[in-house]
């Protein structure tokens, strides 16, 4: 049986000057699938989803959604920034902002109708942010304009959710509730996501995949199927050790001079937070 | 009645030609401000603002060494700054330097074509009508051309809205919808250019930015709509315009030498009084959003 696969990577290539930054990569995903996309800083985390939105075009392979090579950017793709920089006093509420995603790119000025007040506070029932959606967005926390670009995201209808790291402003609380709304949203509307992070651990037991960049190459599947030591050092071409210690994760490099940074991946930031929190 | 009446649009206020077209004109430019400038807020460029005002004036100080009309040398200039300070780069810290260069050289270049102005032509005016605006001596002539540059930049503007919206509001979400955002970047300098340099030929270059900052800083204040601040802060603009024009009118019958105020003085006051009663207005919005939410968490 053939799976349709709503997303693939085919053989993708990038270099900047003499660097290759995504080294053959080799990528499909199904439609609703949550898949995690770990790696350390400058693995090519934000290059891989620029080319999945066509804003940049590979050196080498294609990239197909819905089984159509796509070369520009696609309509089917939902973009969430990390954050907006706004500030308190701009004059712009929430409704505004998701009002965007349904209408943003059109000419002229949008035009109230019950329709398009329907559509809005339909997603942003969805998102859980109808309590503030009539606040002032620069006031809002980091956590509820998270909520506010995911619903804005929706509105584009997409099939594909790409989000990257949304959860680096937030506490581990909003985290958690950010991965699980996501999660939901994409179980509940069929939407491929997929959600770029540093630290796996919050997405831990929601995501269905892990896609796993290291120097230039990817390694995706279960989670327990690629955080092995075997796979990661693979990709790494060093020696990591995998370490599992209550529950969480934790990335250890094996050469000496490399052990800190990758030791920082694997969830230390995650650890101590949550320390905080108990204590 | 009519003592009333008389006291409020002196005699012959309505007959004046000058007084038609500093209307319709002021009006106008106020309109375009008010609009333009609760973008300009939302985008975080008041700095950008200031630059332009500077550079059309150097612009309009050098009109008068070749013989045109100030609003060419403004609009000339303030289009080319205002291109330029978006081409210069994207990065903010390179553009505010960058823009510290152009603003200082024009500033050069502006104060040699007022000493020139003033020494070796016939118009020893030149500052006074670059720095307070020429409302009520506008050249026939020219009424056309700025009226034309000021409604269609008002078309453009309502035209661009939204996308101009999200790029202001996040510009890797509008590159991922594909929308332009370095065009529209620069469309939307070259509407501010517009409305600043029809403004700095009207009020003054001293005072344009007034327009620009003060009724969106008033109408911010007031709602945290986007739509209902646009149009609220060209509504506080032509309020602020249109009686500063009547007491412009009325004060040459005030002392002391019966010559007349200058109009950019009484816009320049009134923006700053409806600033400043907006500072009266309580709160409300933000103590309503955490109210409600309240509300419905209880429910
Ligand atoms: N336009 C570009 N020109 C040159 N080099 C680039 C460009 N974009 C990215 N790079 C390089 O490619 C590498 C991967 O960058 P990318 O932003 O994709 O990493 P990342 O995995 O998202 O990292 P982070 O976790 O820090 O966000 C980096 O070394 C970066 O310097
Ligand atoms: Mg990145």
């Amino acid at each position: 049986m053939q799976v349709e696969h709503v997303l693939e990577l085919n053989d993708i290539v990038v270099q900047f000057g003499q660097r290759t930054v995504l080294d053959h990569i080799d990528v499909a995903i199904e439609a609703g699938e949550f898949v995690g996309l770990i790696g350390p800083n400058g693995a090519g985390k934000t290059t891989l989803l620029r080319v999945i939105l066509g804003l940049l075009s590979p050196n080498h392979g294609e990239v197909r959604v819905d089984g159509k090579s796509v070369r520009k950017r696609n309509r089917a793709i939902g973009y969430v920034p990390q954050k907006i920089h706004l500030d308190p006093d701009t004059p712009l509420r929430g409704r505004d902002l998701v009002g965007l995603g349904l209408d943003g790119h059109r000419f002229g000025v949008p035009l109230p109708s019950r329709k398009r007040r329907a559509r809005i506070d339909e997603v942003l029932e969805a998102v859980d942010a109808l309590r503030f959606a009539d606040a002032p967005v620069g006031r809002l926390s980091g956590g509820e304009q998270q909520r506010l670009l995911i619903a804005q995201a929706l509105l584009t209808d997409p099939k594909i959710l790409l989000l990257d790291e949304p959860l680096s402003n937030l506490d581990i609380r909003s985290a958690h509730e950010v991965v699980r709304l996501v999660g939901r949203l994409g179980k509940e509307r069929g939407i491929a996501v997929i959600l770029v992070a540093h630290d796996m651990n919050p997405l831990l037991g929601h995501m269905d995949k892990v896609l796993y960049l290291a120097e230039g190459h990817a390694a995706m599947g279960e989670v327990d199927a690629v955080i092995q030591s075997e796979v990661l050092s693979r990709l790494y071409g060093y020696e990591v050790e995998v370490l599992r210690v209550r529950g969480r994760v934790l990335v250890v490099g094996g050469r000496d001079e490399e052990a800190d940074v990758v030791d920082l991946l694997g969830g230390f930031h995650c650890g101590d937070h949550e320390d905080v929190m108990n204590s | 009645m009519t003592t009333v009446l008389h006291y409020v649009f002196a005699p012959g206020l309505l007959q004046s030609e000058e007084v038609l077209h500093a209307f319709l004109v002021g009006i106008l430019v106020a309109v375009i401000s008010g609009v333009v400038g609760v973008f300009v807020v939302l985008r975080g460029q008041s700095f950008v603002g200031h630059v332009l005002t500077d550079i059309g004036a150097a612009g309009a100080s050098g009109s008068f060494l070749v013989g045109v009309n100030a609003w060419y040398g403004f609009i000339s200039f303030g289009i080319l700054a205002g291109a330029g300070v978006e081409w210069l780069g994207d990065r903010a810290r390179n553009r505010d330097v960058a823009t510290g260069i152009i603003l200082s050289f024009a500033m050069g270049l502006g104060s040699l074509f007022l000493y020139f102005d003033t020494r070796f032509t016939s118009n020893a005016s030149a500052p006074m009508m670059v720095l307070f605006g020429s409302m009520f001596v506008l050249n026939p002539g020219v009424i056309p051309i700025v009226t034309f540059t000021g409604l269609a930049a008002l078309v453009v503007l309502l035209l661009i809205y939204r996308p101009l919206l999200v790029c202001s509001v996040n510009p890797e979400i509008a590159k991922t919808r594909g929308i332009p955002v370095r065009l529209v970047g620069i469309l939307f300098m070259i509407l501010l250019a517009i409305a600043i340099e029809d403004g700095s030929l009207v009020v003054g270059s001293l005072l344009s930015t007034a327009l620009i900052i003060g009724p969106p800083a008033t109408a911010i204040r007031l709602t945290s709509r986007i739509g209902l601040a646009s149009v609220l802060s060209a509504g506080i603009g032509v309020v602020a315009t249109g009686l500063g024009i009547l007491l412009a009118y009325d004060s040459y019958l005030w002392p002391p030498v019966h010559r007349g105020w200058p109009v950019s003085f009484f816009i320049a006051v009134l923006v700053l009084v409806f600033y400043l009663l907006s500072r009266l207005w309580p709160e409300r919005r933000y103590a309503q959003g955490a109210g409600s939410a309240r509300r419905e968490e209880v429910a």
